[in-house]
Formats: C-alpha cells, structure tokens, sequence
C-alpha cells in the first residue's frame, strides 16, 4: 500500500485508530471461520459515520479493496480480507442513539454489541428478540449484514423481521436511507431487506432502527429427555401441529449429550438418544397452558424424563446442557467446524438421520444440536486441522449434508451466511439464474467489485 | 505450553466482551483472542518476538476473565505468562529482576526489613509532609504512583506477631495450615488476623509454619518460572510436614499460584497433594455456613462485592463470599455490575502499564459508585490497594475491606471493645 494513500486514510481516523504494524495486521487475517485466513493491508477504526463515509470515498476512488467487520465473529468468513486491502472495524460506533418508546423502535449505531441492545431495551419492559449464539459481542452492524438468527427463532423470527430503518454507505461514500419508523412503507424496492444479509457486499450501515416488542410477561422452561430420536423429532412437529410455538425448542443429540455430560457433569443419561429444551413465553395463563399441552404430547411421545422449572435459577440450570452444547464438543478436538444446514421441519427427523449416516460414512465425530423448532440444525465436526485427510473427509461429509439439505427443500446455510466457506455451494441452491440477479445486484451498488471482494458468489 | 493448547483457540471471540484492554481498546491485538493468536504465529514461524509483540503481550492483565468465558478453557492468560516466561529463558533476568526475585521476594525476613523504612517515612511524619508539599512530584512517576498506592501500615508483620499454632476456640474440629501472603502480612496483617481468628472460632486449630516463604507469584509476573519452581518446592515439603486438612490462604493471588503448583511442579508428587488441599478463606468459611449463621451479629451496612480475578477467574470462586456476606444480619448486599471484571491492579500492572490500568480502573469505580454502597468488600491485596487507593478520592468516599474484616466485625459486632469490658468489669 502507497505511503502517501495510507497517510490520507491516517488523517482521516487518526493515528491511534490506524494499524499498519505487522503484528497488528496478522491478527486482522481471521475470524471464527476455521482454517480460514488472509491478512489485510492496513486496518481502520473509524470514530463516526462521517469518518467511514470519507475511508469508502477514498479506498473507492483510489480503486483499494474494503471489507467491513465488526467483532470479528463470522463463521463464514464474511469479514476476511480476501485479497488485502483496507479493514474498516465499526467498533467504536458503539451508541443506542434512541429507544423509540411510542413507536417501539431503536436505533443504533453499527458497532452496537446486540446483548447490549437487549439490556436496554429490557430495562424499559420491551424486548428486543433475535439472540445469536455470539450476542455478548457481536455487533448490530453484523448481525444485519448477515441476517443473525437464534434460539428464539422460531416464535419471534430473525434480525431481518426487525430491521425498520437503514443509513447505508455505499461504495463511494453516498449515503443511502431506506425504510424508517413507519410500520407500513411501500415506496420503491424494499431496499432494507435487500441489504439485509448481504454480507457487506453492497454498503455499510452507519444507523440500523429495529422493531421492538413488549416484554413478554413470564416464561417456562422444560427439558425433556428421549430414548429414541425419532420420537424426539416428532414430538417437535407434534408441538407446532398442536398450533403452540415455543420461544425455544432445541435439540441436542446423542454425540453432543455424551460430550455434554464428560464436560459438564449435568446429570444426563448415556442411553439417551435425544433431549429438547422447550421454553414457552407470554401471558401467565397461555404459558401455564401450554406448559401443560407440552407435557402430554412429550409423554405421547414416550419421553422418559420430564422436567419443568419452578423458578428462573432453575431455568437457567435446565438450559445448561444447550448452553455449553459447543463448548463440550469443542473441548474433545482442537478444531471445530461449525455448519448450519437448515431444513423444513417436518425434515428434521429424516434430516438427523442422515447427518448420522454420513459422519459413519466418512468415520468422523459429528454432534448435531440446534434450533429445532425451526429446522436449523449445528451439525459440528470435531476435528484436528493437522490431520489433512480428516479435514478433507469433513468437507466431503458437508457437501453431501448440503446437498441433502437442498433436496429437502431446505438452505445451505440458514443463519451464517455464505461468505467464502459456502461459496462452492451456492450454485446448487440458487442456479444460474439466481446467481445472474445477485451478480446484477452487485453491479448496481458496486460497479468496481471493491467492497468485501470475493464473498457469496 | 503445549502447541495444541493455543490450536484449542477457535476464535470463536467469546472473550472479547469480558478482555478489560479489549473493553477499553477494540483492538484485536488487546484480545485474548488476538495474544494467543500473536504466540501462535511465532510458533508457526509467521512472525519473530519483537518489541511490539511483547508490548503487545505485556498490555495483557492476566486477569483471566477470558478463561471463564471460553468454551474450550483456553488459558489466555497463562499462555501469555508462559511464552514470557519461555523468552526470558532465552535472555535472563535483568540486574532488578534477579536482585527482586531471586534475593528479595523468597526471604519473608529480609521483604518484612524493606519494610521498615517506609513504616518510618510514615511514622515520621514524613509522608504527610511529602504529599502536603506535593514533592510527590519529583519522584520518578512509577515511584509516584507505588507511593500514593501505599496504606498505613501496620506496626510489625503478622508473621513477627502470629502464633505459630493458634488453637480452636471450644470443640476442635479439624487443624488447618494458614498460608501468610506477603501482602497480606506486611500490609493487611489485620485482616490476615481476623481469617485466624474465624478459623478459630469455627473451631480449627491453626498452624501457620513461620519458615514459609512468598508463593512465587511476583516470579510469574517477572517471567521467572525457575524462581517460582524453587519457592513453590521449599513450600511443599515445608507444609508437608503437617497433617493438614486444608491449607488455607486469605490472599486471591496466592490461593491461584498455590493450586498451580502441582501443574508448575510436574515431577513432585507432593506438589498436586499439597494444591488439591489449598483453599481460599471463603470456601472453608462457606463450609460452616450453618455454624456461622448463629455467631454473626447485626451489622447495619451498604455493601457491595468484587471479584477478584485470582478468586473468580482462577480459582472459579464465586457463590461463596456472596453466601457469606449474605448470611450478616441486617447487611444491605448489592450486586455489582461487572462484579468480576478486573480492577486494574493485576499485580505489578498498574505500575507498568498506568495508562491501561486507570482506564480499567476507573470503569470500575464508576460501577461501584452506582451501587450506592458504603462499603466495598474484596479478599485480595492487589484488589485492596489499587481500590482503597482510588475510593479516598471518589465523593462519597467508600471504604474498603477484606471479607474477614467484615466477617469478624459481625462476629464480634455487640461485645464491647476488649480493653473497655475489662475496665468495667475490674
């Protein structure tokens, strides 16, 4: 990179806030994509949208690469710097600018953590729903450009059902606004859910607005225990078909609870094949209800064990086994590779059975767990990236478990996004045509292909 | 350090949020994430030890928040200590390490002579003068700020002033070592007394082997793992020589330096007999909850608790002081937010590294401000120093105390003062 051109990007942000040393820029080439790494030019951390606005102008004109990141949280390697260039990190945008209370909105800035957002809005008796896995540090920023999903998936959808309102910076530095605080808007383009998981291929949000929703009035949390998987499976259909959506329906299967249980000492059994936390939300009388639909349709189904909790602590101790569900599968190997191939629901079932057949197929340890009220699964190899012929098994095992998922009428990916580790799967999800569109997309925001280069397709 | 123990990092940043330099920086090289990574490339060979590198290293707390938040366990903060450790191998202690480490800190009796000067500098008057006239100025800023940090201290150590065996008060249950901190004794010997004196009166009977010497941990901290190896042996067998049921610290640092030493000491069986058996002051205190619930009196207070790093983070040490302080009739207990979050002390590090350590600082006593608390509760000296220090300056003022302080106030909290029962009652 030209001395002179960094010296502009340095007078725009500052000194501090411009990273060119070696060390710096090393650590800058990942993020919590596995074996993925390329290290960037130099890095920027902007202090206002104005600053991001002026870095986009100049990288655009001078013809450099740009790619945007956040927390560096990506499993897909959305925010890698492929082909070097500039990293522009959003961190420091780090302000709620306003909780809308008579319209139910916030906005944020981009480098706002999510949990933070949660933790405000609680404060207040509203709720804001969507809880990616990594919310205590990943920003709002990303979770937009990559559609984040959660555990409460199910009933109260994802990022995409919550985004109101955008200020996009586009490749070049033009500030594009779409969508507001009006509930119903129909002029032009829905331009908002055009952004919405792009993966920072078409702009950057330098002001996100989100829906909010009251706070609902209590909850209850069960875990239920299953000596047959596929009784497992149709009890999660048999629950929606009863016409209740739990806020959370999770799923962990057998590798994952062995592995749960070596680590975590939580009290589950070994000869369980399958276990589901179900938490149902809302008004006192509806949850006390459904708690109790619940129960009868998981002992139809010939749960062995069935657990309510009486209070929040023991709520918390409930969800333990989800809660360190990859934690315990990370700690067997050194490297874990991570996948969110998503299914219809009614697939589930055929879905986990498959992952199994395969994992056998190709002699690999596969612990599936996930969101399964709404058909999105984690199968998660646990691997050693120096073991190059396992790694290469592994790949081989997602490409079929990807395939399956399509055959199913499912996604690739239903909440990582594709960035560079999906990329070769793409094709076979959304074919020619659907790739000429994205590709036309593209074109019209970023005519010089230079903003997160090499992402998607 | 093993290979596999920095490829066990999957950079998934679940440590970021809970990394004080991360919190104040957004720098992935001010990450746990980002440290193990740097160590990783040297040992890849993708890039060599360099000043910024160890700049870089040395900006870590060791706070080891990060390994309560990693899903794979990863030590951040022991892995960074270790790969210092490993490159100073390579070059040596300096003139100042070799003359602290290796002649200072392994010998109680020449540390507690260091300190007689700087009781005279404040039984003189001499310190009142220094700061009124601001003189304070003309020291060399490290010695500023080691000056201003300083308490009163108290008239002899508490291992001059300590019985070698203190016996149980009624039925003896058990017999437990005490293991004297350096700071603990030579500063906070008051506090140290009233963990004696809990101990005690649970019904233990109490050796504290005068022969001990420091933990070893200010050798970690220099990067000097064969002085922490030579301290740590002589401990073991010297407190091998007792049969103890436990061996009980009432200093966060040591307790977490203390049940390294099994992992520092591989080849010594005694070494992983001796850690399984220490113990911080709280987990034995949380023991006799039952018991003490009956002993403590009123105390009506405004408190709040911090985590210290070595007591949560190291030593996973959490419920138990909460359960104590909560068993205190009367007490007002506050949660703080960020409880667990570093002080900025870390050691040696608000020395070194001031700029980083009072942006840490700071965050944390604006959290304590909120609470709205008279009284902050700690059990950890490096936690005590760097807080007392900064909560004289604040408005309103909150003082400071080691959880046994409190605990033993409450415990005596109704009896009127010793000398002044005597009067009455002759």
């Amino acid at each position: 990179m030209e001395p002179s051109f960094i010296k502009e990007l340095q007078g725009i942000v500052g000194a501090r806030h411009t990273l060119t040393d070696r060390e710096s820029l090393a650590v800058y080439g990942y993020d919590a994509t596995p074996e993925l790494e390329s290290v960037p030019g130099i890095v920027l951390l902007p202090g206002s949208s104005e600053e991001m606005a002026k870095i986009m102008a100049l990288c655009y004109q001078a013809g450099v690469n740009l790619t945007p990141r956040g927390s560096g949280t990506n499993l897909s390697g959305g925010s890698i710097a492929t082909s070097g260039g500039v990293v522009m990190q959003t961190s420091r945008l780090n302000r709620i600018l306003e909780i809308d209370q008579e319209n139910l909105t916030a906005t944020v800035e981009p480098g706002v953590i999510t949990s933070s957002l949660h933790k405000a809005a609680e404060a207040l008796g509203l709720f804001y729903p969507p809880d990616p896995g990594s919310m205590n540090i990943s920003t709002m920023g990303g979770n937009v450009a990559e559609n984040a999903g959660g555990l409460r998936g199910l009933k109260y959808g994802v990022t995409a059902d919550y985004v109101m309102g955008l200020k996009t910076i586009l490749p070049g530095g033009d500030l594009l606004k779409s969508g507001g605080k009006a509930v119903k808007d129909v002029a032009g383009y829905n331009l908002s859910q055009l952004l919405i998981s792009s993966e920072g291929t078409l702009g950057v949000f330098s002001e996100i607005t989100v829906k909010l929703v009251p706070k609902p009035r209590t909850k209850k949390t069960m875990l239920v225990h299953f000596p047959e998987l596929e009784q497992a499976a149709l009890t999660v259909s048999a629950i929606i078909a009863a016409r209740i959506i739990p806020a959370t329906l999770e799923f962990l299967d057998k590798v994952t609870i062995r592995c749960v249980e070596e680590y975590a000492h939580v009290g589950l059994p070994l000869d369980v094949d399958a276990v589901l936390l179900i938490e149902v939300d809302g008004h006192p009388a509806e949850v006390e209800e459904d708690a109790a639909r619940v129960r009868e349709i998981c002992e139809k189904h010939r749960c062995s064990f069935f657990q309510t909790a009486a209070t929040a602590d023991e709520a918390l101790k409930l969800a333990t086994a989800r809660r360190v569900a990859l934690s315990s599968l990370a700690r067997l190997k050194p490297t874990t590779i991570l996948e969110d191939a998503t299914v219809p629901r009614s697939c589930i079932a055929p879905m986990l059975k498959f992952i199994q057949e395969t994992a056998k197929k190709y002699n690999l340890t596969i612990g599936t767990f996930g969101h399964a009220g709404d058909g999105n699964l984690h199968p998660t190899c646990l691997t050693d990236e120096r073991d190059h012929d396992e790694i290469r098994r592994c790949h081989q095992a997602f490409s079929e478990i990807f395939d399956m998922a399509i055959l199913m009428g499912g996604t690739i990916t239903g909440e990582h996004g594709v960035g560079i580790a999906k990329k070769p799967y793409l094709p076979r999800l959304v074919g020619e045509t659907g790739l000429r569109v994205m590709r036309g997309i593209k074109g019209a925001f970023d005519p010089k292909g230079l903003l997160n280069p090499g992402k998607v397709f | 350090m093993e290979y596999v123990d920095l490829l066990n990092c999957m950079r998934c940043g679940m440590c970021l949020p809970h990394c004080p330099t991360y919190k104040e920086t957004f720098l992935e090289t001010a990450s746990p994430r980002g440290r193990v990574a740097l160590v990783r490339k040297v040992q890849d060979g993708e890039l060599e030890v360099n000043e910024q590198l160890l700049e870089y290293l040395t900006l870590c707390l060791d706070c080891q928040a990060c390994l309560s938040a990693c899903p794979c366990g990863v030590n951040a903060g022991e892995l960074v200590a270790e790969f210092k450790c490993e490159e100073k191998g390579k070059g040596g202690l300096s003139f100042m390490e070799e003359l602290v480490l290796r002649k200072l800190v392994p010998h109680p009796e020449r540390l507690e002579r260091a300190m007689i000067p700087l009781r005279l500098y404040q039984k003189t008057g001499l310190q009142k003068l220094v700061r009124s006239l601001g003189l304070l100025k003309m020291f060399p800023p490290a010695l500023g700020r080691m000056e201003g940090l300083l308490p009163r201290l108290p008239a002899k150590p508490l291992r001059k002033t300590l019985l070698e065996v203190t016996p149980a008060k009624g039925e003896e249950k058990g017999t437990v070592g005490f293991f004297l901190g350096c700071v603990m004794s030579l500063i906070f010997s008051e506090a140290s007394h009233a963990t004696v004196e809990l101990l005690s009166s649970l019904g233990y009977r109490v050796i504290t082997p005068k022969a001990q010497k420091c933990c070893g941990a200010p050798n970690m901290l220099g990067s000097d793992l064969k002085g922490l190896q030579e301290l740590a042996t002589f401990n073991v067998e010297l407190f091998s020589g007792y049969d103890l049921e436990f061996i009980v610290t009432d200093c966060g640092g040591c307790g977490a330096e203390l049940k390294k030493y099994g992992h520092h000491l591989p080849e010594n069986g005694a070494a992983g007999s001796f850690s399984n058996k220490v113990r911080d002051i709280s987990e034995v205190l949380a023991l006799h909850a039952d018991d003490l619930k009956g002993k403590l009196k009123p105390l009506s207070r405004r408190v709040t608790w911090h985590d210290s790093c070595h007591i949560a983070h190291a030593q996973g040490i959490r419920w138990q002081p909460r359960t104590l302080l909560n068993l205190i009739p009367g007490l007002d207990v506050r949660e703080l937010n960020e409880a667990d979050a570093c002080c900025g002390s870390g050691g040696t590090y608000n020395i070194a590294q001031p700029e980083m350590s009072d942006l840490v600082l700071q965050r944390k006593v604006n959290n304590i401000l909120a609470t709205g608390a008279e009284y902050l509760v700690t059990a950890n000296p490096g936690c005590l120093l760097q807080l007392k220090k900064a909560l004289s300056e604040t408005t309103p003022r909150v003082k400071v105390l080691h959880l046994t302080e409190l605990l033993s106030e409450s415990l005596a909290a109704g009896l009127r003062p010793v000398s002044l029962r005597l009067k009455t009652e002759g």
